[in-house]
C-alpha cells in the first residue's frame, strides 16, 4: 500500500477515531480506493469511530450518497460507528428533493459535534495539548 | 420540488439563445474525467446566469446524475448547455444524449428505484422542465431546463 493515500484524501487518527473528509472530485476509482483504505485502517488501527467531514462537498448525487451509505455499513460491520459531519444546507435540500435520505447514515452539524458523538469532549479548562478526550 | 409552470415560461414557446451565449456548448461524456469537466461547466453556467446557491446545487446535482447515467447506461454521450432568455427570466437548458440501448418505457424510467439511486425521476424533480426521448435501439436524450426566479 502506498504511503500516500490512493484516494488523495488523508485519514488521520485521533485516539480510536479516524478522521477524514470527502472532496467533490470523487470518481469511481477514488471512491473504491478510499473505501479500501478506510476499511483497512479501521481494522489495522482498532478504530471504534470514523468521522467523515463533508463540509467541502458542493453536491451529493446518488453515486456519492451510495458511497457514503456503503462506507457506513462496511464500517459498522467492522464494529466502528460512522458520523458524517458538516453537510451544507443546499446539499441537504437537494438530497431530499432527489429522493435520497442517506438511510442508516448518522450525521452531525459539524465536525466538532460529530467528534462529541464519538466520545470526544472539548475541555475548555485544560491548557492546550492536554489529552482530554473521554474515550470509552 | 417541481416548481409550478405558471411562474416560469413554458417550454412550448420557442426560446431564443441568449445573444451572449453564442453557440450552445457541448461536452463529451466518455470518461470519468469528462463527468467532472461537465459538472464544472454546468456550475460555471449557473454562476453566469446568477442562480442562487440552492438552485446552483440543484442544477449541478441533476447534471451530475444525468451525465453519469449516460456514461454508465448509455455507454457515453454528449452534454449540451444552452443559455435561454425570455422576458423576465433566464434559463439553463441541459441536453444529455447517448447512443446506448435506449429505455423501453421512458415513463417507467422516471419512477424512483428504476435504476440504482434516485434514478431519472430524482433529477427531474430538481429541474423545472424535464423530458426524456428514448426508444430501444435509438439511444436516450434527456432535456432538462431550470429558470431563474424573477
Amino acid at each position: 500500500m502506498n504511503a500516500r493515500p490512493v484516494a488523495g484524501v488523508p485519514i488521520l487518527r485521533l485516539g480510536d477515531v479516524l478522521v477524514t473528509e470527502l472532496l467533490d472530485e470523487l470518481d469511481d476509482k477514488a471512491a473504491l480506493a478510499f473505501t479500501d483504505e478506510l476499511t483497512q485502517r479501521i481494522a489495522a488501527e482498532d478504530a471504534s469511530g470514523v468521522l467523515i467531514d463533508i463540509s467541502r462537498l458542493e453536491i451529493i448525487d446518488s453515486f456519492v450518497a451510495r458511497t457514503l451509505m456503503e462506507l457506513t455499513t462496511m464500517a459498522r460491520l467492522l464494529g466502528a460507528r460512522v458520523i458524517v459531519a458538516g453537510m451544507l444546507p443546499p446539499v441537504a435540500i437537494t438530497l431530499v428533493e432527489l429522493g435520497l435520505h442517506l438511510d442508516g447514515v448518522e450525521t452531525a452539524l459539524n465536525a466538532e459535534r460529530g467528534m462529541a458523538l464519538l466520545g470526544w469532549q472539548q475541555n475548555r479548562q485544560l491548557p492546550e495539548g492536554a489529552p482530554s478526550a473521554a474515550l470509552h | 420540488m417541481l416548481r409550478s409552470t405558471e411562474q416560469s415560461p413554458s417550454s412550448e414557446t420557442a426560446p431564443r439563445l441568449d445573444p451572449r451565449a453564442g453557440e450552445p456548448n457541448s461536452y463529451p461524456v466518455r470518461t470519468e474525467e469528462d463527468l467532472l469537466t461537465a459538472r464544472h461547466a454546468v456550475r460555471a453556467a449557473t454562476l453566469a446566469l446568477g442562480f442562487g446557491i440552492v438552485d446552483q446545487t440543484r442544477i449541478v446535482t441533476a447534471a451530475s446524475e444525468l451525465v453519469r447515467n449516460a456514461y454508465i447506461h448509455g455507454g457515453g454521450g454528449t452534454l449540451t448547455l444552452t443559455l435561454l432568455e425570455h422576458p423576465g427570466a433566464q434559463g439553463l437548458r441541459l441536453v444529455i444524449s447517448d447512443d446506448g440501448p435506449g429505455i423501453h418505457d421512458a415513463q417507467e424510467a422516471l419512477t424512483d428505484g428504476y435504476t440504482t439511486g434516485a434514478g431519472l425521476g430524482g433529477a427531474g424533480r430538481l429541474m423545472d422542465d424535464f423530458r426524456i426521448d428514448s426508444a430501444p435501439g435509438r439511444g436516450t436524450t434527456v432535456t432538462a431546463t431550470r429558470w431563474t426566479t424573477p
